[in-house]
């Protein structure tokens, strides 16, 4: 059987994620619970979670989660992230026993600050030197795997239920603001934790349901920019194209939301603010390739907020209540009642209709 | 009304309309049977050289001279399609002076026929128009003409 | 008859039983084949003259007549075929280099029948285009590098010059020369009325041409031939044609013959004389030389009209077109050794040049690799057949595909593969008056507009099939294809996994 990564594998899914505008610290155990009733969504190969506010100790430092097949790639590893970074700390991420999740690799965690010398030697921003090595290892370095590197967030996943996943990974002990949840429902073994969700890159966490039709088109197009798709997930490309969307080209998320999720030719003609009508033009005819068809729906966290989106056609369930500091987002309206039965003012977004939440200004993350 | 035009720019001279209009009022379902080794006397008939050609039929006249001049009263005008009853016509081919577009001419009988845009026989429409091959015979509406 | 006697090809089978001698097949016959014996009382026919164009197949109205390969064969030989054979006979009568039309009809692999598209099953829905949006339209031109905002933080919305095409086809370069007035006529119309490009090739626009401007690619080859500012100024794009698929490496050639009246005035050369494109540009020996045409194009239309390259797809032709792509173009077009021509030396046409198919998918990583796929969009032709054709061709890495074979087949060519005569039956690559009103634009443009609307309606359908609702996402998804039957080489030149894998 090969692993996920030499083969694409579509999978199903179930997605769920909580925010506070105020910025309250909420432990996981509620995520955790959310992902009970949508057990029917995942099919025990994989589920995961980020927490955004997790490691205000650390605000500064990157932590890198990584699976390690063995000690001897960590070593190695650890010397390749010491050419260009000060580790601040370095630990074993603490789980619990228990009989549904075995074959745990080594799960490793790594404060570390990219040294300034590095910087200044390589002509690289902070974010950019991380986001190479995340690649360079992801893509070169056989045994390790980074699956989490932004700053006081991290991402927790494994293969096995969601909420088994959740245990697993003592999730009541962290708190955060934000929370998303993944459970997933692949056709076949994925053979390694590397290909469960959330999907990350530096502090953008990608949760997504559904298998995306432009899969190669977008992949072709996006590894022109340095990125290596290692896992052939849709999870994965979805996440390096908000970052380079994002990030690289400095788009903001109703921007960016535009493009995954395209507005139709009909729709952008109808326009009647002509400013707005070329905005739209423009972005489509700038980033064809990033068009994302099929269905999908996708919480992205990031530092300070979340973005729920749909492909454009509406193919995936979502659904978005509030209750009092709190908006909830999931798959199905029951994950919701889970975390806030007296949620209220649910409702389902339109296709193509980002929904962005950040916590309320002023609020410090 | 729809009448037969011709746009003699797309005029091949392959002369179908010849054939196709002797088979339509032939009263016989086999072209060959009805055409094969037989003279054709057909109520269209490509004019021309090789520069420049074009078919000729009856125009259908808003007000036909031939009807006014017809001696013994076979042609008249039924509708908007102008009509021979060749039970009357005596062959005096006086219709066929008068006509401006020599678009009459009589059957292998010495009585005149014209075309009657084949609504009267098992076409149902002008068969040369159905059998152009580029469009040159045209049945369509272009307003009223003399 | 002598030794070099070659009876002829076709044979010309009369069913004297349906024949009325109606004489139809007699005037419609440029080559003279049939004609009426009037002691004999039927009509005959000299098949000697005979190409198998099926015009007079076409308009026998008693279905009498057929065309059938003749069966007097040369002994049979697997090496010394009777083709071979026969153009041996001929050239040692003639001493002169044969000349063939249209594509290269060789038995090659045609790689796009060994490659199989997929549809979405279970996983993820197909969408049905007869119920839910489905968008077609592409742009073809350079991409920004960067979003650039202006002081207010609004996206500055200024793109370099763009193709928009209604969907990712275009009719490729016919010369008004090698083809009819009505011929263009017919594909001005049509791609006006379809939203879509049609190209001049190297004869020059033709006055009445130049009201369908925002439909027309001009294009620049290596003669020059009708080219002045206002031609320059007349189209949505301007090509610079390096090489052709059916003869890569030599330049056209219209003999003195179809060079009469207003083709003379648009092309601006003398009547009669032969209009023979050099094989290079004697201005582009070299990479360098490209940009200055290029940029030269561009100062003479003030940067409004994108620039495209055609080359042919040669060996090298990854290196080639990065090299394009670095030279300021904005376009690439890529044609394959089956692309058709009016008129070529056969041994080039059937030798030169590789598949379509293979040129373009490692043209389309090589700039991925390079990082500089978005400097240019990449329009493939050399016979593009269907739309599964465009479907493959787009999932491969194009964006949008060149069609001039079938353009001209719902024009009414019957590929006989004879245009180089002169003597079109279809009025379509002729400039004989009486052959070329064979053809009314009217019938031919309609003709066009169906065609492409059908394949319109079967792109949709295809992509649906795969999930998809914008070719945007169609583009370079080489996931959505698999090969049968391709050796491992083919696969990874294609970049493509095996059926079943």
């Amino acid at each position: 059987m090969e692993r996920e990564g030499t083969v694409r594998i579509p999978s199903g899914c179930a997605i769920a994620a909580v925010i506070s505008r105020t910025g309250r610290r909420m432990s996981g155990e509620s995520i955790v619970r959310s992902m009970v009733p949508m057990h029917e969504r995942s099919n025990g190969l994989g589920g995961g979670f980020a927490g955004y506010g997790i490691y205000p100790e650390y605000r500064d430092l990157y932590a890198l989660h990584m699976f390690f097949e063995d000690r001897t790639t960590r070593k190695n590893c650890e010397a390749y992230l010491k050419e260009h970074f000060e580790i601040a700390q370095s630990e074993y991420i603490k789980t619990r026993k228990i009989p549904s999740i075995t074959d745990e690799p080594i799960i490793w965690r790594y404060f570390v600050a990219p040294l300034p010398s590095s910087l200044a030697k390589l002509q690289l921003d902070e974010r950019e030197l991380v986001a190479r090595t995340v690649m360079a290892i992801n893509g070169k370095m056989h045994g390790a795997y980074v699956f989490s590197s932004g700053k006081n967030m991290g991402t927790f996943k494994a293969v096995g239920y969601p909420e088994d996943v959740g245990v697993f990974y003592r999730l009541e002990e962290y708190e955060g603001y934000s929370w998303t949840a993944h459970g997933r429902y692949p056709t076949n073994t994925p053979g390694w934790w590397g290909g469960a969700h959330p999907f990350t890159l530096l502090d953008f966490s990608v949760v997504h349901n559904g298998e995306i039709s432009s899969y190669d088109a977008n992949r072709r197009f996006i590894e022109m920019f340095g990125y290596k798709c290692t896992l052939q997930t849709d999870t994965e490309v979805i996440t390096y194209i908000m970052d380079y969307l994002l990030r690289v080209q400095g788009l903001s998320l109703e921007e960016a939301a535009r493009v995954v999720a395209a507005p139709f030719w009909s729709t952008i003609a109808q326009e009647p603010d002509e400013r707005r009508r070329d905005e739209l033009t423009y972005l489509r005819t700038m980033f064809p390739s990033l068009l994302v068809t099929g269905p999908f729906s996708i919480v992205l966290g990031f530092s300070g907020g979340l973005m729920a989106l749909n492909d454009r056609l509406k193919l995936r369930s979502m659904v978005v209540g509030e209750k009092d500091d709190l908006v909830l987002i999931a798959s199905e309206e029951a994950a919701i009642r889970t975390m806030e039965p007296d949620a209220g003012n649910i409702w389902a977004p339109a296709g193509g209709e980002p929904v962005i939440v950040r916590v309320n200004e002023g609020v410090e993350v | 009304m729809r009448r037969v035009f011709v746009n003699e720019e797309w005029c091949l001279a392959c002369h179908l309309c010849e054939y196709n209009c002797a088979f339509a009022n032939s009263g016989m379902d086999d072209m060959v049977l009805a055409l094969k080794g037989k003279p054709i006397f057909p109520r269209i008939h490509v004019e021309g050289d090789e520069r420049i050609s074009y078919a000729v039929s009856c125009r259908h006249c808003t007000d036909p001279i031939c009807v006014k001049s017809c001696i013994a009263g076979a042609l008249s005008k039924d509708g908007d399609v102008i009509r021979v009853d060749r039970n009357v016509c005596v062959g005096c081919l006086t219709c066929v002076l008068v006509c401006p577009y020599g678009a009459l001419a009589p059957g292998p009988d010495g009585v005149m026929q014209k075309c009657e845009l084949c609504l009267e026989n098992s076409c149902g429409e002008p068969a040369c128009v159905k059998g152009c091959p580029n469009r040159a015979i045209v049945y369509e509406e272009r307003g009223e003409r003399a | 008859m002598g030794v070099d006697f070659i009876y002829p090809e076709f044979e010309v089978i009369r069913n004297e039983s349906r024949c009325i001698a109606c004489r139809v097949c007699e005037r419609q016959c440029s080559n003279e084949v049939h004609a009426w014996s009037e002691r004999r009382g039927v009509m005959m026919s000299d098949e000697s003259r005979c190409v198998n164009c099926q015009r007079c197949v076409s308009l026998c109205p008693t279905r009498a007549l057929k065309i059938v390969r003749s069966d007097c064969r040369l002994r049979e030989n697997a090496n010394w075929t009777d083709a071979t054979i026969k153009e041996v006979y001929k050239q040692a009568g003639s001493g002169g280099v044969l000349l063939s039309s249209m594509g290269n009809p060789n038995p090659l692999p045609v790689y796009w029948d060994r490659i199989l598209i997929n549809a979405s099953q279970v996983t993820n829905p197909p969408i049905d285009p007869l119920r839910e949006p489905m968008e077609t339209r592409v742009s073809l031109g350079k991409r920004p590098q960067r979003i650039e905002r202006d002081d207010e933080g609004g996206i500055i919305c200024d793109l370099q010059p763009q193709i928009e095409l209604s969907m990712p086809v275009m009719f490729s370069a016919m010369s008004y020369g090698s083809i009819s007035y009505n011929a263009h006529a017919s594909l001005a119309r049509a791609a006006t009325e379809l939203g879509i490009m049609y190209n001049t090739g190297e004869g020059g626009l033709h006055e009445d041409f130049y009201a369908y401007g925002p439909h027309t690619i001009v294009q620049v080859a290596s003669g020059r031939f009708g080219v002045h500012e206002d031609f320059l100024n007349a189209g949505a794009a301007i090509e610079i044609k390096m090489g052709q698929g059916a003869k890569p490496g030599i330049g056209g050639h219209l003999p003195g013959a179809k060079i009469v009246g207003d083709i003379s005035r648009t092309r601006m050369i003398p009547e009669g004389s032969d209009a023979i494109s050099p094989a290079p540009h004697h201005d582009i020996y070299s990479i360098e030389d490209l940009r200055q045409l290029v940029f030269s194009l561009k100062e003479a239309t003030s940067y409004r009209k994108p620039v495209i390259v055609k080359v042919a797809a040669v060996h090298n032709i990854a290196a080639i077109a990065s090299g394009i792509a670095r030279s300021g173009a904005d376009i690439i077009a890529i044609d394959g050794f089956r692309g058709g021509t009016g008129a070529a030396p056969t041994r080039i046409r059937d030798n030169v040049g590789i598949p379509i198919e293979l040129a373009l998918a490692s043209v389309d990583q090589r700039l991925r690799d390079e990082g500089i796929r978005n400097d240019v969009s990449i329009v493939c032709g050399g016979s593009i057949r269907s739309a599964s054709d465009v479907v493959k061709a787009i999932a491969l890495g194009a964006d949008a595909c060149y069609v001039a074979t079938a353009a001209l087949l719902a024009l009414g060519c019957h590929l006989c593969r004879t245009c180089h005569t002169g003597k079109c039956n279809w009025g379509i690559a002729t400039q004989r008056p009486d052959l070329v009103k064979r053809l009314n634009p009217e019938i031919g443009s309609e003709r066009l507009v169906n065609l492409m609307n059908a394949w319109r309606h079967e792109i949709k359908e295809l992509i649906g099939g795969m999930g998809i609702n914008s070719i945007e996402a169609l583009k370079g998804n080489r996931l959505m294809l698999r090969g049968v039957g391709l050796t491992e080489k083919e696969l990874s030149i294609l970049g493509i996994n095996h059926a079943g894998e």
